[in-house]
């Protein structure tokens, strides 16, 4: 185990105030994490000293400028266990992973009457592209259920996934339960009846070790900045000949071989997914991201937060009217989501925010979650590397006063 | 530690709402929800026979601001005609709740004022024509 303490130190963040005297207790890392050091000052450097555009200059700073970008690649390849660095796309979040997916496997892939096999438990990102692509193709879309507890129905799966499915895409991690998927036996399944499996990695990733060689995935897509990493850039994972096979998602330069009036050719992988001048400090970002997180270790990272997250959930079951959303500490990432009887999770958001505590309310992009539970919102906690017994200790607190704020029975 | 934003008035709206419930034969009735909190609400309207409001009720669900709004804004509106619905100003709403209101929260705030004015514009032709004659 490592000193949180002491880690603590390399997030300048955490040591804010939200008001002069109230010191941020930061719990809303599922939406998204704060930043070490290592990785402000990766950016910084790159553009007090390594800036240029990439891939097409001679000079000096052009090749500075591809080396750290494509190192970083190389590093986060390595870091998801990738067999080749050109086999991960930079995007700039989840949800263009999965767009670029939906985009370019799917509009080649899918006709008519086809299925695309979804869970109940998905987030927009994983739901729109896919809604999207069925109306324009005629497909159909089936969503696998998820029990009372937050995970899936496994029992029905034979029967949602047939031989007319052609893809099965599913979050290995809840955003809203924070539920861990048999990512590995949800993806053979897929295979054996022929389907591909896209894995939603955006809460995965970030909070515990991922093999994308182990897992057999086709696909997998996650986001820099829930994982320490900055905003605009995440990576597409796909497995090489189904990237081959594609046709480009966007067009423009970057992404081609050769144009001519009549017509162009491809650059090869993984440049034929990324037309235009990329977010190149942001990928050198999630790269110092990346070399901070394999310092600590993911297998350290995924043990802290199963204790951290056992202890906010012992905790909150204290808190009288509190009822707690998805399944036990054990199948579960760092999130502790919540309703109050006689409150509004946005209400409760806002008042524990008096005390500088950040969590989040709403539906969490889940909004057919939601309505299957039969609430419009819930409350989340979720926690990272970085997070406190004693910050858990302050939201109980909190949430005691705002009971009283609210005429609750304490 | 002071919960500026929760003052006694509002949580009692939140537990006891004024004009709560739904009308027979509305003139109008709209309703909206804000997807990013849940917050919903519906507004039932009926206008006199000289088009000013004679009844109105309200219903939904969400969180206390937006409950609370709800309340004070059907309270305020009774015997107002269609244009001067139209022409309700946020800012008076605003000043009714009286507490001040983080950026996020206004959209709570407002959203029984965005309902009665999109159903006061979405009023078929005759009943605008009614309460024309009124003003």
């Amino acid at each position: 185990m490592f000193d949180v303490d002491q880690l603590r130190q390399d997030f300048p963040i955490l040591h804010t105030e939200t008001r002069p005297g109230v010191p941020l207790v930061y719990l809303d890392s599922a939406a998204s994490s704060q930043k070490p050091t290592a990785v402000i000052e990766a950016m910084n450097h790159y553009y007090r000293a390594q800036h240029a555009n990439v891939h097409r200059g001679i000079h000096h700073l052009s090749e500075e400028a591809t080396n750290a970008y494509e190192g970083a690649r190389e590093r986060i390849a390595r870091f998801i266990n990738a067999p080749d660095p050109a086999t991960t796309i930079y995007v700039s979040n989840t949800t263009e992973a999965i767009n670029l997916v939906a985009f370019s496997w799917g509009r080649a892939n899918i006709t008519t009457g086809d299925e695309i096999l979804l869970t109940e438990m998905e987030h927009h990102a994983n739901i729109v592209p896919w809604q999207m692509l069925a109306q324009e193709k005629g497909a159909i879309v089936r969503y696998l259920p998820f029990n009372e507890d937050g995970t899936l129905d496994l029992e029905q799966l034979s029967r949602f996934l047939t031989e007319k499915t052609k893809v099965f895409a599913f979050t290995a991690m809840s955003n809203v339960f924070g539920t861990i998927t048999p990512v590995k036996q949800l993806v053979a399944a897929a295979h054996a009846v022929g389907a591909i499996a896209v894995v939603d990695g955006a809460q995965s990733v970030p909070h515990m070790p991922v093999d994308v060689q182990d897992l057999d995935c086709d696909f997998l897509a996650f986001s820099g900045h829930k994982m320490c990493g900055p905003t605009g850039i995440g990576t597409l994972y796909g497995k090489r000949e189904l990237l081959e096979a594609m046709p480009p998602f966007m067009g423009g330069g970057d992404m081609i071989r050769r144009v001519t009036l009549e017509g162009s050719t491809w650059n090869e992988l993984p440049w034929k997914f990324e037309a235009g001048t990329p977010n190149i400090a942001e990928g050198v970002g999630l790269g110092a991201a990346v070399d901070y997180l394999d310092d600590i270790g993911m297998d350290a990272i995924h043990a802290y937060e199963q204790y951290i997250t056992g202890y906010a959930l012992e905790a909150l079951s204290e808190v009288k009217g509190l009822r707690l959303l998805g399944p036990n500490a054990a199948q579960k990432g760092g999130t502790a989501t919540f309703t109050l009887a006689g409150m509004h999770p946005h209400d409760i958001a806002q008042l524990v925010d008096e005390d500088g505590i950040a969590i989040r309310a709403g539906h969490h992009c889940a909004m057919p979650l939601h309505h299957k539970l039969g609430i419009n919102a819930s409350a989340r906690a979720s926690f990272y590397l970085y997070s406190l017994p004693q910050e858990i200790d302050k939201l109980v607190a909190s949430l005691e006063r705002a009971k009283g704020v609210f005429r609750l029975g304490i | 530690m002071s919960s500026d934003m929760y003052r006694e008035q509002i949580i009692d709206l939140y537990e006891h709402p004024l004009n709560y419930g739904e009308l027979e034969s509305p003139d109008f009735s709209y309703e909206e929800d804000n997807p990013l909190c849940g917050d919903v609400v519906r507004i039932d309207v009926r206008l006199d026979d000289s088009g000013r409001v004679a009844d109105v009720r309200w219903s939904g669900e969400g969180c206390a601001i937006s409950q609370a709004s709800a309340s004070l804004l059907t309270e305020e509106i009774k015997g107002l005609t269609l244009e001067e619905l139209q022409a309700f100003d946020k800012d008076t709403l605003l000043e009714m709740i009286g507490v001040p209101l983080s950026m996020a929260r206004v959209k709570c705030a407002l959203l029984s004022l965005k309902v009665l004015k999109a159903g006061a514009y979405h009023l078929p032709e005759p009943d605008v024509l009614r309460g024309d004659q009124s003003g």
